[in-house]
């Protein structure tokens, strides 16, 4: 158990040390999205009735820096230990995979859930957010960025140089994220695009987490964990058994 | 009692490599053992696969009579391994570093043994800077640190005193010393043969995935270790009588057989019976390293 706890602790410690990079940089990157967008977009889109553009949008703003942020946590973190041959440090010990997972799971999730809290609290100052449903808003902020946490995880075992991420941040994470409702509601999509949109697990994490500021939403909150947590259990599975089976970490 | 080592069979295959093929070792509680080898003979991978941290295609390897893939938590907490490669987390100074690696073994308060290790190591000064401000030499002592932090009953270090300085090596020497005399069971590889043959009761030898060599330190150089009579002659010729004992030459050098120093005398006097001369003249005797340099030339 303390070899859990002490894992996690080194965890957050790592990105906590250097934070301006961790997490104020993020916060500041969807700070300028959300200037931008909202100049220029406030006076001609309105999405739900009685909700600001500049409202609806952040939401989106803040889940889309909570999934980066958890990705890039755990996906950095081990891919650095990897290249530098520190992973030895947490490979020796007597660490269970189970312990290794919850710990790396744990870090990456509190990154991503502390970026999106700045950047939440930051843009109090630019609009007004209600806050409908906290229950569903902390449902979906907490299964999503373990969703990417658990994706994060499975990149750095995978991954044998820092292009092998980039290429999963740019290719998978980034375009799964723009394209999921962050910016516009799907509904106002061609109803082609409308269901692609449906097959993309983001686009859920972002309307239910929507939903829980405005009570408003494209799909029903219900339906959005109904695709959430199977991923949650799938990714988790998924991981463990990648874990246990030393997969690219133990040769 | 359980062998503070053990492997049966033990065996490795990379894709286009066959790291070891087929590995019986024992090493018994409190042995200070040596495993030497020529680059890439299996010595990294065989103590990979006592930490864990690659798997074996056959056979099992045991510490202290845990098994270290079906049992490998008990395993684990009772090893200790310094690796060969130069690694640290830039992330943390050196307190921190051998904090955090005590609560992966799930040691809560480990100061008073830190400060202890710190102290032994040369590195009490150093306990608050940053792992990055570190010079090569500091590193390693951290590393040596960080596998002694939960006091493992078996200790493996992977080429310590590669890249080392002198001063360190004794101190390094000198502490691994009083642990294996408080008990601690010692696994040693080395390229510093001399080092092997100072310290460690037994020794042996791997090449290309075999162990071609186990035996006591003082008997393998036992094998090995008929004296040698070094010549440097004018003129140059070896006397009838003595050609018998020559082993090796080149020009005026002649290099002969001397199992016994009372022999010595007869030799010089058939050397003076044909009037030649002693330029030279030297009694050596074999070191680990020749014997490590014959056990490699055999096919």
């Amino acid at each position: 158990m303390l070899g859990f706890v002490t894992l996690l602790q080194k965890e957050l410690l790592r990105f906590w040390k250097v934070m301006l990079q961790t997490v104020a940089a993020p916060i500041l990157t969807a700070l300028l999205y959300l200037l931008i967008f909202s100049h220029v977009l406030e006076e001609h889109v309105q999405v739900y009735p009685g909700v600001s553009y500049t409202a609806f949008l952040m939401p989106g703003l803040i889940m889309m820096s909570v999934l980066q942020n958890a990705f890039a946590n755990a996906s950095s973190s081990l891919i650095q230990s990897k290249i530098t041959g520190n992973i030895v440090f947490v490979l020796l010990p007597p660490l269970s995979y189970g312990e290794f997972f919850l710990a790396y799971l744990l870090a990456s999730m509190a990154r991503g859930l502390m970026v999106g809290l700045g950047v939440g609290l930051v843009g109090l100052v630019f609009t007004d957010l209600p806050l409908a449903h906290p229950v569903w808003m902390l449902a979906f902020a907490l299964t999503a960025s373990a969703v990417f946490s658990c994706i994060g995880i499975l990149a750095g075992i995978w991954a044998d140089k820092f292009d092998h991420l980039a290429g999963i941040q740019n290719f998978l994470i980034v375009p799964l994220t723009f394209l999921s409702g962050v910016f516009y509601s799907i509904h106002s999509l061609p109803t082609f695009w409308q269901t692609i949109s449906h097959w993309n697990p983001v686009f859920y994490m972002i309307d239910g987490f929507r939903h829980g500021f405005f009570g408003q939403s494209d799909v029903s909150p219900w339906l959005g964990l109904a695709v959430m947590l199977p991923l949650v259990l799938i990714l988790s599975a998924l991981t463990l058994l990648l874990l246990r089976s030393g997969y690219k970490l133990r040769h | 009692m359980a062998a503070a080592i053990r492997a049966r069979g033990l065996e490795k295959r990379y894709r286009t490599v066959h790291a070891l093929r087929g590995v019986d070792l024992e090493v018994e509680q409190g042995e200070f053992f040596a495993l030497l080898g020529p680059n890439g003979a299996g010595k990294t991978t065989f103590i990979s696969i006592l930490a864990g941290l690659v798997r074996a295609t056959a056979g099992r390897a045991e510490v202290m009579g845990h098994d270290v893939v079906t049992d490998y938590r008990e395993a684990r907490r009772r090893l200790g391994v310094v690796p060969q490669e130069l690694v640290f987390d830039p992330f943390f100074t050196v307190r921190e570093t051998l904090r955090i690696q005590s609560g992966y073994y799930g040691l809560r308060r480990n100061d008073a043994w830190i400060d202890e290790l710190l102290h032994h190591l040369g590195l009490t000064g150093k306990a608050d800077t940053n792992m990055r401000r570190l010079s090569g030499g500091m590193k390693r002592r951290v590393l040596v640190a960080q596998a002694l932090v939960h006091r493992p009953p078996v200790i493996v270090l992977d080429e310590p005193t590669a890249g080392v300085d002198v001063e360190l090596r004794q101190s390094l020497w000198a502490f691994i010393r009083q642990l294996n005399r408080e008990g601690h069971t010692i696994l040693l590889t080395t390229h510093y043969l001399e080092e092997a043959e100072t310290l460690c009761e037994r020794v042996a030898m791997l090449k290309d995935g075999h162990i071609v060599a186990l035996d006591r330190t003082e008997h393998l150089l036992g094998a090995d270790s008929e004296r040698r009579l070094e010549l440097r002659l004018s003129p140059a010729r070896l006397p009838e009588a003595l050609k018998g004992r020559l082993i090796d030459c080149d020009d005026d050098r002649f290099c002969l057989a001397l199992p016994d120093y009372g022999e010595l005398e007869a030799m010089l006097a058939a050397l003076r019976l044909e009037g030649i001369q002693v330029e030279e003249l030297n009694v050596t005797q074999a070191d680990l390293e020749d014997v490590f340099l014959r056990v490699m030339r055999q096919p």
